[in-house]
């Protein structure tokens, strides 16, 4: 029995992380490289704009922060650890994170109440769709449920999941800590690695191509497909005046 | 002076019947698609009325364009800070009931139907969801209604008019009407291409075309919103969006766009505009009153050495600057003065051109005190009733003071609000035909004929030139378009026997919906 868990242990802490974050860089350069027309956040606001308001907005915000407390947590566990120390600091992180978990449940609800009852929008909704806002509402409902049961996460997540996560990056996985939590936290673990799996199959790899690029550009830009100062001069080669695009 | 070359369109407003000719030959080629139906990248609208989408004027409802705040300008509705704070939820997205849902009629019921008591109907059906529905809004569903309570009154340039000018309007012995055809304007301040996050809306340097990179767009749908006209148009099921391209594919093959092509009354004309790109920013933030007149200003004479030396040093080709002199557009935008940008008050720069209708409104309508017994005017027709319906043009410019629209209407459409700038155009148009009269038919008094043209600024010469490329003007005359130059442009890039008889241009993969 126990080789049995300790074969689940392997599989799901060991196995599937490698097997999504492989799955999901190649694919996602795969799907970025070759099948550009089909990378896009595919709105459909166009279709029914006043229910997504009340999805889209709480759902992103709530899971941007939620994301990057995470991130935090992993990129600067001590700081976390040093930033609870004081009980009350802690109580704020934890119910802040706790807010905005509620927000992208109401969100990830109101995105899937929309995409059923919607006759609209159930046309342009996929099966991919579906399986992954359950899957988003499946991990949100998993983490409110650790936060909820298992206290003060921000902490505990600092100093066991953050040097199992580094275990991983590092290429030397040591899953001890981690096989002896709780099965839901467990199962919250593999739950995100699951979704990590699938963005370059879903509409997630929007995420990937957030426009920050936007902030510095010029407003306008012109594309030529001469290099327009060269083509004149007599002493420059055909073959160097290359078109910009294409 | 940074020289650059843009195609520029003119249509002649006075030529266009309203066939919607345009628009079908633009449908079929273009937006024939899944996602597309509803797109028309060509329209043509009854003005007065609500146009497509429904008052897609009126911008404190869609917040397209530019707006000018402490003497600099931003976009109104988007730009780098409201568009990525909206980019989850766009509060100023037009959504498809704006324009209408498109649908089909369930055909085959008619054939497939059993034998029953009463007739088989061909129900409609939604073109999204494929079930039925009530029709409340199709293409072109304000057509030909003047006057009419939901559409006509509710234009969103009657606004700036006096109740008691709007109800003169639309008393039923002045109603009248005009068509305006719209396209893509290919702007040189575009908001769309200002607006876009990913950056997939470009305008290309050699011609001035506005494009959206397919592969780029990646659905923030902010340039829908940034378009003052709404001619940047989102596709529900591929999640792009998509414009009219204006045909490059035939230009760069030397043909005219389709919908200019196929263009029945000839309204359409299609050149290349020299401009000077480094006045863009200052022309956009002019004053509202000086808008029209910076944005001339801009556009250079293909003739002047100093322009021809720096387009050369610019890369702009021979070919082009050649272009640019034969250029129709040019000599009914700068040279005669007679066509004017649609609504520059968006601040968009916009490079189609219209010329201002002259015949729908001139004509007036009075009541007589007594019947008829003799013409009331020499060369009015004679109608056996009280109503003379005058289209004499013995009053000179009488019939444009008492024009049936007033002159504040057109000119909030093509003058940004400034009824001197239409009024002068309309004079013009009407010393063109006082001029010919005088040649063809001759009744007119040669002293009125040269007060006329005094008073437009008209000589002969320019009389007939503009009357010949308004009435007479061939295919070749029209449509003036420079060589696109690909061949090399691809050739420098790879040999072109390599892909002969493998691959067109376009997409390699399917362009079907991402996951």
């Amino acid at each position: 029995m126990d080789n049995f868990f300790n074969a689940l242990n392997n599989f799901f802490l060991i196995g599937l992380p490698y097997m999504a974050l492989l799955v999901f860089v190649i694919g996602s350069v795969w799907r970025y490289t070759s099948t550009k027309f089909k990378f896009s956040s595919l709105s459909s606001q166009f279709l029914e704009g006043r229910q997504l308001f009340w999805g889209s907005v709480p759902f992103h915000i709530g899971i941007l922060f939620l994301f990057f407390g995470h991130l935090t947590a992993f990129l600067i566990p001590k700081a976390v650890l040093l930033w609870n120390g004081h009980p009350a600091r802690l109580i704020v992180l934890e119910v802040t994170a706790f807010v905005f978990a509620i927000a992208v449940l109401i969100g990830i609800v109101n995105l899937l109440y929309r995409r059923i009852t919607n006759a609209r929008i159930s046309v342009v909704t996929t099966k991919m769709d579906y399986a992954i806002i359950s899957l988003l509402l499946i991990q949100v409902v998993s983490g409110l449920w650790v936060a909820y049961n298992f206290r003060w996460g921000s902490s505990w997540f600092s100093s066991v999941l953050t040097p199992y996560l580094r275990s991983i990056f590092a290429l030397q996985p040591d899953v001890t800590a981690v096989s002896a939590l709780p099965w839901v936290v467990k199962f919250h673990i593999v739950g995100a690695f699951f979704i990590v799996l699938l963005i370059p199959f879903s509409r997630l790899v929007h995420f990937l191509v957030v426009p920050l690029n936007y902030i510095w550009r010029p407003y306008q830009q012109v594309v030529w497909y001469w290099d327009r100062k060269n083509v004149r001069k007599a002493w420059t080669p055909w073959s160097l005046q290359r078109p910009k695009n294409n | 002076m940074d020289v650059r070359s843009q195609i520029s369109m003119v249509f002649h407003l006075d030529k266009c019947i309203g066939c919607h000719t345009c628009s079908i030959a633009c449908k079929n080629i273009w937006t024939d698609r899944k996602g597309a139906e509803y797109m028309w990248w060509n329209n043509v609208e009854t003005k007065p009325g609500t146009g497509y989408p429904t008052k897609w004027e009126d911008q404190d409802i869609y917040k397209g364009g530019w707006e000018k705040k402490n003497g600099s300008i931003d976009l109104r509705g988007t730009g780098k800070k409201k568009g990525l704070l909206n980019i989850f939820h766009n509060p100023n997205l037009p959504v498809i009931d704006d324009y209408y849902e498109p649908f089909t009629y369930k055909y085959l019921d008619l054939i497939e139907s059993p034998a029953m008591d009463d007739q088989p109907t061909a129900r409609p059906v939604s073109l999204i969801t494929g079930k039925p529905i009530d029709i409340k809004m199709g293409p072109n569903w304000d057509d030909d209604l003047s006057g009419t309570p939901d559409y006509a009154r509710k234009d969103p340039n009657l606004q700036k008019l006096s109740p008691a000018e709007q109800e003169a309007m639309f008393q039923l012995e002045r109603m009248a009407f005009f068509y305006l055809p719209r396209i893509c304007n290919h702007c040189l301040n575009p908001a769309c291409v200002a607006s876009c996050p990913s950056g997939a809306i470009y305008k290309r340097g050699e011609d001035g075309i506005v494009l959206i990179n397919q592969q780029v767009c990646r659905a923030w749908r902010m340039c829908v919103t940034a378009c003052p006209y709404k001619k940047s148009y989102y596709n529900w099921h591929s999640g792009k969006s998509e414009k009219c391209i204006l045909c490059y594919p035939r230009l760069e093959a030397g043909y005219a766009p389709a919908c200019m092509h196929s263009c029945v009354g000839r309204i359409r004309y299609l050149g290349v505009i020299l401009y000077d790109a480094s006045q863009i920013e200052n022309a956009a933030s002019s004053d509202t009153g000086n808008l029209v007149d910076s944005q001339l200003n801009m556009l250079l004479d293909p003739f002047d050495p100093s322009v021809i030396e720096a387009a050369k040093k610019n890369g702009v080709a021979d070919s082009t600057i050649k272009a640019a002199q034969y250029s129709p557009t040019y000599k009914f935008v700068k040279e005669w003065g007679l066509a004017l940008p649609l609504h520059a008050e968006f601040r968009t720069l916009p490079m189609l051109f219209y010329v201002p209708p002259l015949l729908p409104v001139m004509a007036s309508l009075s009541e007589q005190n007594t019947s008829q017994g003799e013409k009331m005017d020499p060369i009015a027709k004679f109608w056996n009733d009280n109503w003379l319906y005058n289209t004499s043009t013995e009053e000179l410019w009488g019939t444009i003071d008492q024009a049936r629209f007033p002159l504040k209407y057109m000119a909030n459409l093509f003058a940004a609000g400034d009824e001197e700038k239409v009024k002068t155009v309309l004079k013009k148009l009407m010393a063109v035909r006082i001029h010919r009269r005088n040649v063809t038919v001759g009744d007119l008094s040669p002293e009125k004929v040269e007060v006329a043209m005094r008073e437009a600024g008209m000589d002969a010469e320019t009389a007939d030139a503009i009357y010949k490329l308004t009435s007479l003007a061939k295919f070749d005359d029209r449509f003036v378009i420079p060589p696109a130059h690909r061949e090399q442009a691809i050739e420098m890039l790879e040999f072109t026997g390599d892909t002969r008889g493998s691959t067109g241009f376009g997409f390699k993969e399917k362009p079907v919906r991402g996951l």
